[in-house]
């Protein structure tokens, strides 16, 4: 399954490190940001959690960037 | 400006006056230096803070870290004032690029996006205006004037003109009737209409390419997977290229008995620290393709990610389809020949033995004859399956078919020395000529392989048709390599072939999107055509071409071309600059200042140049007499 989130990342290459973090969360088949449109999409594994998932996703990119806002 | 903008912004403006003043009181020593920590942690809290969570989080080395240990370090040796001034003006260009970004981002966001903002349902109480997405399937909507069609709906009242050039990239206006479906994002041009909603506004034609465009770059080119991996060696690097300047040049001084200068290298480590931040070079790279996506997007190209912007630039194989790619992919009459009588006439007495029949070619028949007929004068009809028709029309007996039934009713006919479907017409035993139906080849068809020709791209046509029509399609449009009578896994084995032997380069194959799924699955660029309201197409497809205008896949690929010439223009420039700096940081020429200037300019000069792919050029080429 395929979702779509609205995020505000400050820098491009701050968007490519979260990608990297991100993806390795548990549950997260793919993670991809684009920068330009602002936009998180997840690809989640097979009945993965997605609420537990996202969880962990919006920690990793907080590690990158503190100030990381994701409209859930 | 947001939130947070404001907030650096007031930083900014606090920690400058606060550094000119005490830069002017009189101040020495120690107490000078220290006073100088005031306006250093107002303008650099942040900095410093990232740094220690990038150190505690594993990701030691980033902007943060190297603007912290270029800071710091500068105000160890003594350089306090540059190093508050530098911290100033890295937030100043941090705050001016995030601005930069921001109205750049709305700006083009606001450019693709055709979605209507507004509807206006009829109730029983009168007109009520409410956001297009309140609208639900069945309300009656009006769309007046100039207004967009909020969602794809039926014509139930009126009829008017429709520019649908947010979703086609064409200008020319097509003409609405009753009963016509209408698409959302249409602009109405000249009467006002009543439509009944067929779909929510969700899963609305606009609605559903905007999104598709503000998803788009979800799959990634090489070139920013690169930038990417590049950013993740550069930065480690430039930290021990910095450490080699500041400790390593020192000691070979000590050895070689020279005054090892330990501060000036020191400084000059750390201007070459601030130089080479990568932000430039990495907000570059995605600039540009979303510009070249957008730019794309509206001449009524959708290309769904910059992993496809980047393939499709090197597009060496095109296969294409026939019918509905470069042939309209429906029957029309192209001539009438041998006529004895008016061509009219002849028309009128085929359209009425075809009168009953629903045949894709009886179809054809009576649409070329554009008038109604009198049903009634027929009688007597009878159809031979595999050959025509016989019906009496005001007493006249009339054959309308083949070869084999001129022959079987004893009528001496003229063959047809052209390819298509040949109907003969004879009345009371007489032959009167006969109909030519065919395929008509799309007006730009031959413009369009013209095109892709001088682009240095070979061409090949996969048909399912027989071998005289698609040699004859082929002739006309100058494609010298044709495989006909194809079934789709034959068109696969084809395709797979090409894929395999290839030099280098991607093979694109162009189809429909319907009967061709799998080819357009299985290329490396799937182009699907003519798609605009048909969902299933958009989804197989890499790239979307939103009418059926073939010129356009030539459009799309001297496009990506300019594209990826403008990511790499920004990619070397940036590098060029930054590598000239950090050369001229580390021997002294430049200070820090003057390098964090450096790289704004950089990423001005980078932004603008993205831009730039926001416009397709070669448009020129696109409209051109028909070739009939």
């Amino acid at each position: 399954m395929k979702k779509s989130y609205n995020v505000e990342v400050d820098c491009a290459n701050c968007a490519n490190e979260m990608e990297k973090s991100a993806s390795k969360v548990n549950g997260v088949k793919e993670v991809s940001i684009n920068f330009m449109a602002q936009k998180l999409t997840v690809e989640f594994n097979d009945g993965a959690d997605e609420k537990a998932v996202m969880k962990e996703v919006v920690k990793a990119c907080k590690k990158i960037e503190r100030d990381f806002i994701i409209e859930l | 400006m947001n939130k947070k903008q404001k907030r650096n912004l007031i930083r900014i403006i606090i920690s400058a006056v606060l550094f000119s003043i005490l830069y002017c009181i009189p101040t020495t020593g120690l107490l000078r230096e220290l006073s100088f920590i005031i306006p250093y942690l107002i303008i650099g809290y942040d900095i410093l803070l990232n740094t220690f969570y990038g150190i505690k989080n594993g990701r030691p080395f980033d902007e943060n870290c190297l603007m912290s240990v270029a800071t710091i370090g500068a105000f160890i040796i003594g350089e306090y004032v540059e190093s508050v001034a530098v911290m100033l003006f890295y937030q100043i260009g941090e705050l001016f690029q995030s601005i930069a970004i921001k109205k750049s981002r709305t700006e083009i966001k606001k450019l693709l996006d055709i979605r209507p903002d507004k509807a206006t349902i009829i109730t029983d109480t009168g007109e009520r205006e409410v956001l297009p997405s309140e609208v639900k399937a069945g309300d009656i909507l009006i769309v007046k004037v100039g207004e967009k069609v909020p969602v794809d709906g039926v014509i139930i009242e009126g009829s008017s003109s429709f520019d649908l050039s947010l979703l086609t990239g064409e200008s020319v206006p097509i003409e609405k009737d009753v009963g016509d479906e209408v698409l959302s994002g249409a602009i109405n041009v000249n009467g006002v209409i009543k439509i009944r909603a067929e779909k929510e506004f969700l899963n609305s034609t606009a609605n559903k390419i905007t999104e598709l465009i503000e998803n788009a770059s979800s799959k990634k080119a090489k070139t920013e997977n690169f930038i990417k991996k590049f950013a993740f060696y550069y930065t480690p690097t430039v930290v021990l290229l910095a450490l080699i300047i500041a400790v390593g040049v020192p000691t070979g001084r000590i050895i070689t008995g020279v005054d090892p200068k330990w501060n000036i290298w020191l400084y000059r480590a750390l201007s070459f620290l601030v130089i080479s931040c990568p932000c430039a070079l990495v907000i570059s790279v995605p600039l540009s393709f979303f510009c070249g996506l957008g730019g794309a997007s509206r001449k009524g190209v959708l290309i769904k990610g910059s992993d496809y912007l980047e393939r499709l630039s090197k597009t060496r194989y095109v296969l294409l389809d026939k019918t509905g790619t470069l042939t309209e992919g429906k029957f029309t009459v192209i001539g009438v020949h041998h006529n004895k009588i008016e061509e009219e006439e002849i028309l009128k007495y085929a359209s009425l033995a075809e009168s009953f029949s629903t045949h894709p070619i009886a179809e054809s028949v009576k649409r070329a004859y554009g008038k109604e007929v009198d049903k009634n004068i027929v009688k007597a009809v009878k159809e031979y399956g595999g050959k025509g028709v016989y019906a009496e029309i005001d007493g006249n007996k009339i054959l309308v078919g083949n070869d084999k039934l001129m022959k079987d009713n004893g009528v001496t006919y003229i063959k047809c020395g052209s390819v298509g479907t040949v109907l003969h017409v004879a009345k009371n035993g007489e032959y009167l000529g006969h109909i030519l139906i065919g395929d008509k080849i799309k007006a730009d068809g031959k413009v369009a392989i013209d095109n892709l020709k001088r682009l240095g791209i070979k061409v090949k046509m996969l048909t399912g048709d027989g071998d005289k029509i698609a040699k004859s399609v082929a002739d006309k449009l100058g494609i010298c390599e044709v495989y006909s009578e194809l079934l789709p896994s034959d068109k696969l084995k084809i395709e797979e072939d090409v894929i395999n032997d290839k030099e280098k380069g991607e093979v694109m194959f162009v189809g429909d999107g319907i009967n061709d799924a799998p080819s357009i699955t299985r290329a490396d660029v799937g182009v699907a055509m003519g798609a605009v309201g048909s969902s299933s197409a958009i989804e197989v497809a890499d790239v979307v071409i939103m009418d059926d205008n073939p010129v356009k896949i030539g459009t799309a690929i001297s496009h990506a071309k300019r594209c990826m010439r403008i990511v790499y223009e920004n990619v070397i420039f940036a590098l060029f600059i930054k590598i000239a700096f950090m050369i001229a940081g580390a021997f002294g020429v430049v200070n820090m200042w003057m390098a964090v200037f450096a790289d704004v300019g950089v990423m001005v000069i980078a932004v603008l140049n993205a831009i730039r792919a926001l416009k397709v050029k070669g448009e020129e080429n696109e409209r051109t007499v028909s070739l009939r």
